[in-house]
Order: structure tokens, then sequence, then C-alpha cells
């Protein structure tokens, strides 16, 4: 099991292009889709600690869904897992290519890749959109985060606070009337 | 004692860095420009264009990409283990003690709340990677047929970036 979470947090770190978002895609298809190791609801759970807690977003959501599958070990391995593709890629990179750092071919390579990044992520929107439960009001809480973030460009941080006061204030003034 | 150097200098910027790679880079930038001189900001620049198309998290190449060129092998290893350190240590105290308030229903409540935040997270951050991703017709055709396969067809992600990538060196 562990070696498996290892492999597949490998697996998910190599291709991981462009900063934690990017691996978003990576882990719902591996994680919740294919070995069902965390339910959609579980991993957005996951996701909003990743992002309030400082560090690398890869690095907390990694550590945090091996917490959830296989405890600290769990933790330690799909972090390694995470790491060691690109800790041994840049350093191929800098002993070897460095000097080939100007290279026609892998730049028409990225302008590829760029779009398919986007692709994953509008995917990966769609399919826990698609699992989540939604209403009225969490579809418009939704575009409020969009909203806040893209015009605004709020921090994420401030929002999801801002939403769990929010969300608890109003779910116990609801108990207390019953 | 560079090595000690560089792990306290990355411990720090991974304990007071929030919301990933790209926020990290300011305090990467104080770090080993200013305040160490490690690096002259042309080399940080290029470092940084590397850094980006390579495959992992932002973070963990620039540490070990900076560490590197610091102080060799061991100051990748150094670099890298204390970026992540902080992350670890704390993420596993709050994983530790939510677990312990599983059925609390605060907890609950909290969570129900945060969940859309996330969904709208996401789809912020695809906004902002389609922004940089389409440049022209050829990529927006790329994006929106893999889009088509990766949610409907069940094309795997890592199979949609390799197509994606060989496609580029020839249409581009």
């Amino acid at each position: 099991m562990l070696f498996k979470m290892f492999i597949t947090f490998f697996k998910i770190g190599a291709f991981t292009i462009g900063g934690g978002y990017a691996m978003i895609p990576l882990i719902q298809e591996e994680v919740v889709e294919k070995n069902k190791w965390l339910t959609t609801e579980e991993f957005l759970d996951v996701i909003a600690i990743a992002e309030v807690t400082p560090g690398p977003v890869a690095v907390n959501t990694s550590t945090y869904v091996g917490y959830k599958i296989y405890g600290l070990k769990g933790a330690l391995f799909c972090t390694l897992g995470t790491i060691l593709p690109s800790f041994l890629i840049i350093l191929v990179i800098v002993k070897f290519l460095w000097k080939y750092r100007q290279n026609e071919i892998a730049d028409k390579v990225f302008l590829g890749i760029r779009p398919a990044v986007a692709a994953l992520i509008f995917s990966a929107v769609y399919k826990i959109g698609k699992t989540m439960k939604t209403t009225r009001t969490t579809l418009a809480i939704s575009v409020v985060t969009v909203l806040l973030i893209v015009l605004l460009d709020i921090s994420p941080i401030y929002i999801i606070l801002v939403a769990a006061i929010g969300s608890i204030g109003y779910f116990r003034s609801k108990e207390n009337k019953l | 004692m560079t090595l000690v150097k560089l792990f306290l200098s990355f411990l720090k910027i991974g304990a007071f860095s929030f919301g990933g790679g790209y926020a990290m880079l300011p305090l990467i930038e104080k770090e080993t420009i200013e305040i160490h001189g490690w690096l002259t900001t042309k080399e940080f620049i290029d470092i940084l264009a590397v850094v980006e198309m390579t495959p992992g998290p932002v973070a963990i190449n620039s540490a070990t990409f900076l560490g590197y060129k610091v102080a060799g092998v061991w100051g990748s290893v150094v670099a890298t283990i204390g970026v992540v350190l902080p992350s670890i240590v704390i993420i596993l105290i709050i994983a530790h003690f939510l677990s312990k308030f599983r059925d609390s229903p605060y907890v609950d409540w909290a969570f129900r709340g945060i969940r859309p935040v996330v969904l709208g997270l996401i789809v912020s951050a695809s906004i902002t990677v389609a922004r940089n991703a389409f440049i022209d017709v050829k990529s927006v055709i790329i994006g929106v047929v893999l889009f088509y396969f990766l949610a409907f067809k069940k094309l795997h992600p890592i199979l949609a970036i390799v197509i994606a990538g060989v496609i580029g060196a020839f249409v581009f």
C-alpha cells in the first residue's frame, strides 16, 4: 500500500507542470477516481487546509492526503513521492543541461502543454462540480469567490476563513431555532 | 556554515509563504539576493524561467536549483528539506487535530461553507492558467479538444500532457 502511494505521488509530482494547482486534476484522477482513497468532499477539504497553511500547496496537499489514507507513514511516503521527481530533474538540468537553456523545441513543447494544463484544470472543475452536492447557495458562494479573486485579487486565505466562520454562524443559528 | 544558513533561509521561506510556489518567489528573492547575496538578479530570473518549465512544484524546483547554485548537491538537499519541513509538521498537527474533532458539528459546518469556496479557487486558478495558455487559435483548439477527451472520454491527465507536448513541438 505505502509503495503504491509512493509511486502514485511520484507520477503526480513528475507531471505537475506550473505549480500547485496543476496538481489538482492529477490527484483528482489518481486518488479520488481511480484508487478511491478519498471522496470528492474530503479532497476539497484537503485543498482548503493546504491553502490556509503556509508552505508549498503541493507539499501540503500530498502530506495531508497521505495522512488521511495511511497516517504518519502515508504522509511521509506521499510527500517524498511528490518531491523526488522535481529534485532529480532539477539536478540533472543544472548539472548537464544548463547550457542548453535557450532551446527552441523545449519552448514549443511548453506552448503545447500550457493549454493542456488549462484543459486539465477545467476538466477537474467539471468533475468536482458534477460529484459535489451543489445547491443555489453553494453555487453563489463559488461564483462570489471567483469574482473576489479574479477581479479584486483578494487572498484565498481570507475568503476561506470568512466562509468557515460564516458557515458555522449560519448552521448554529439554524440549529438554535429548531 | 553556508549549509546551515541555506537550511535556515529555506525553512523561513517554507514557514512564511502562503498560497503556493509563486507566492514564495518574493521571499526567496529577498533571502537569496538581498540578505545573503548568493545570487544576482539576472541569475535569479534565468533560474525562474527554468523552474516554471520543469515538472514539479515550483517551490521544490526553486529550492533544489538555488541550493545547488549556492552549495552543490548538498545545498540542494538542505534547501529542499528546509522548504518542505514546516509544511509537513504543520499539516500533520492540523490533520491530527482535525481527525480528533471529526464528529464535532463545528468542523462539519465550517467545511460545508469552505467547499464551494475551494471550487471557486480552482475555477480562478484555471482562469489564470487559461490567460497565459490561450495565446492563439492553435492553443485554443488544443485546449478545447483535450478538455472534451478529459471530461467525457476518460483520457488520463498524464497522457493529455504528453500528447499536448508532442503536438506543441510540431505546430508552433
